[in-house]
């Protein structure tokens, strides 16, 4: 799956300025409000993406990362779910102002989303061509035979033979699969593509094949990914800027060099030391002590404060802000208002080269 | 020489369906020793949990051995099958689905002392202090007694499916992916507990994973399975320093490390897994190998021991002992 086949008919847009801002989202809130709690998703994130920028956005199960892709596409399911308060701007409007009209323009055409389980994203009774060519026929003046055509290229584009566009997703393996539902998001080129989890369905060898051809369209088209994912490895393999995000925040952001080289966050050093390292297999795994706080009560201050081992008195009661690092590193954790404080890397050295 | 405490030979399982038969498990063989950690790996489809469960006759195989202390477990009879599954336990990989969810967290546990009748003669008080010795053991706190599953996370869920394997004071294991449901932070603390158990009550495993690097980092020695088929065997720090066989060497090198600058080159392998229904008589991988050559078509590679306890199935490897 090296040679992506060229597409002639999409030329990638023109070189405006390289730093084009995409992707805006600004103190984003999403709540879930159910009859007797409420679920505090998405607690105040902002990030910036710029155009062919890759952002890795990092986290574990209820961290709010799935909360929040939806929010940008305005997929919160309504009700339980409320955008509390933030803006999402895409491509320069506002996505949570917009009008359903207006945001089903935009949807698939400026921004488009790739989910998680490629079994059951696809419709098992329309050939994928044809589910390739709905999305084409609908936000291009275009005919039905040209949406086809434009199917088939998007096909060979992910690697699939394009005679196959006559086919039903069952007849086609995960990897594939996975690989028609790219191709569905990325047949408006888009500016910008979430993908939630694309390869966590996938075995290593297809992950591998999946991701290298996401980086090369990626490239090639421009576009701006942001990636959602556990998987530090996936992260280290595609992403300029990682985002770690822990009970609805973003604890710590940096480009990849920032936060794998020299990480600041205790839950961050957690993750790193939960993983089992490949050259030395005789290294112990150091986990993070404790469980996810639970979203319907989360402390004014750090939600990791119970499972950290760096706490002090201060970290539950104190509004966190976000300490500067450098220019591109920022992290969320009260300690660092102490001059001087640094968490010290319990693999000191391994995450370090 | 180790003490010798399972032995499977030419183990097979072949499913028969509408479209032909389905070689889940085509001709495996290996041994564990005692204390010992066997790794199977694998992709989806190759058959790694259906030997796993063959080996205790969870699924009835359709032909080999499977010699565990001594005894062929395939000839046993059902009370005998019955008494040898004392010593042999299985962890699931979905703590969501492999828990009752209509039984508390003790009577899970209690369940297999009370179907076993492992403790004659046990008054319900005795069975209720084992059942607090083992939710001690596995970490659960003495709260959750009479929790439900649905009440707790994943991880706490696997420590229940543990503690009730551990109910039985098995000698051998099988965790069948234990850890795949699991978070990292929580599949860390999964991992040190069943590592712990293992010193403590000399236990053997084999583990069932498709995550290369933590078996790399739980196994001694580790089996790479493809299709059916054991493709090589070695000692977990040989196999990664020195892959032979050319699906190993694509598998090793499509491990995703989480540093920077650390996933460049990759072995490129050609199309998807074939499927394992009626699979020709040529060796298995013979279509994605960048190694091919007409003696591939010839059939099924032996797995030939071409170091000490390194083993390999190729036609190219077993002559020049090397796939370059």
């Amino acid at each position: 799956m090296s040679d992506v086949i060229t597409r002639h008919e999409i030329v990638a847009p023109p070189e405006t300025a390289n730093d084009e801002i995409v992707l805006d989202i600004k103190d984003l809130v999403v709540h879930y409000v159910l009859e007797n709690e409420t679920v505090e998703a998405v607690n105040g994130v902002s990030l910036q993406l710029k155009k062919g920028q890759t952002i890795g956005v990092v986290g574990e199960t209820g961290a709010g990362k799935t909360s929040m892709a939806l929010a940008v596409l305005n997929l919160v399911p309504s009700p339980p779910g409320v955008i509390k308060s933030g803006s999402i701007s895409v491509c320069g409007s506002d996505v949570l102002k917009m009008s359903t009209k207006q945001l089903e323009k935009i949807r698939g055409k400026d921004v488009s989303m790739i989910f998680q389980d490629p079994m059951t994203s696809l419709n098992p009774v329309m050939t994928v061509g044809a589910q390739i060519a709905e999305s084409v026929k609908y936000h291009e003046n275009v005919t039905n035979d040209e949406a086809f055509k434009r199917a088939e290229e998007m096909l060979e584009l992910v690697g699939i033979p394009k005679a196959r566009a006559i086919e039903y997703p069952h007849q086609f393996s995960g990897g594939m699969k996975q690989r028609v539902v790219i191709a569905i998001a990325l047949a408006c080129n888009p500016k910008v593509l979430l993908a939630d989890e694309p390869t966590s369905a996938l075995d290593v060898t297809i992950q591998a094949q999946v991701l290298d051809m996401m980086s090369e369209l990626k490239e090639k088209l421009g576009t701006a990914l942001v990636m959602i994912t556990h998987d530090l490895g996936v992260v280290a393999k595609v992403c300029d800027l990682v985002a770690v995000m822990y009970a609805g925040r973003i604890v710590e952001y940096g480009t990849l060099e920032d936060v794998f080289n020299s990480p600041k966050h205790p839950y961050t050093e957690g993750l790193f030391g939960s993983l089992p390292n490949i050259e030395d297999r005789k290294a112990e795994l150091i986990p993070i002590p404790g469980l996810m706080p639970d979203p319907t009560k989360l402390p004014v201050g750090c939600a990791f404060e119970p499972r950290c081992r760096y706490a002090t008195s201060v970290c539950r009661d104190k509004r966190l802000n976000n300490h500067i690092v450098s220019d591109t590193h920022t992290v969320l954790c009260a300690r660092y208002d102490e001059p001087g404080f640094n968490i010290d890397l319990l693999r000191g050295g391994e995450n370090n080269g | 020489m180790a003490e010798k405490i399972l032995e499977v030979k030419n183990l097979k399982k072949y499913f028969k369906t509408g479209a032909g038969t389905v070689h889940a498990v085509d001709g495996v063989s290996f041994t564990i020793d005692k204390g010992e950690t066997l790794g199977i790996v694998g992709e989806s489809g190759c058959g790694k949990s259906t030997a796993g469960r063959c080996i205790l006759r969870l699924i009835e195989p359709t032909s080999g051995e499977v010699i565990f202390n001594g005894r062929n477990i395939l000839k046993l009879n059902r009370r005998e099958l019955k008494k040898a599954r004392n010593d042999m336990q299985i962890i699931f990989q979905d703590p969501y689905s492999s828990l009752n969810p209509r039984k508390t967290v003790q009577e899970i546990i209690a369940e297999p002392i009370k179907f076993s009748k492992i403790m004659p003669g046990a008054s319900k008080a005795d069975i209720e202090k084992r059942t607090r010795e083992l939710m001690d053991t596995v970490g659960l706190a003495e709260r959750l007694y009479n929790a439900y599953p649905h009440e707790l996370d994943g991880g706490r869920r696997q420590r229940i499916g543990i503690a009730r394997a551990l109910a039985m004071e098995p000698k051998f294991i099988v965790c069948d992916e234990p850890v795949s449901a699991l978070d990292v932070s929580i599949q860390a603390q999964i991992l040190n507990l069943l590592k712990k158990l293992q010193r403590d009550k000399d236990l053997t495993y084999i583990f069932i994973t498709h995550d290369l690097s933590v078996v790399n980092h739980f196994s001694e020695n580790i089996m790479v399975m493809y299709l059916g088929q054991a493709v090589e065997k070695a000692p977990a720090e040989e196999l990664f320093a020195n892959p032979l066989h050319p699906y190993t060497k694509a598998l090793l090198s499509a491990i995703l490390v989480p540093k920077v600058g650390a996933n460049k080159a990759r072995v490129q392998l050609r199309g998807e897994i074939t499927s394992p229904v009626d699979p020709p008589d040529e060796c298995r991988f013979a279509k994605r190998c960048n190694y091919y050559c007409s003696d591939c078509d010839k059939g099924t590679p032996p797995l030939i021991e071409v170091s000490p306890n390194h083993f390999v199935a190729c036609h190219r490897v077993a002559p020049q002992k090397t796939a370059d």
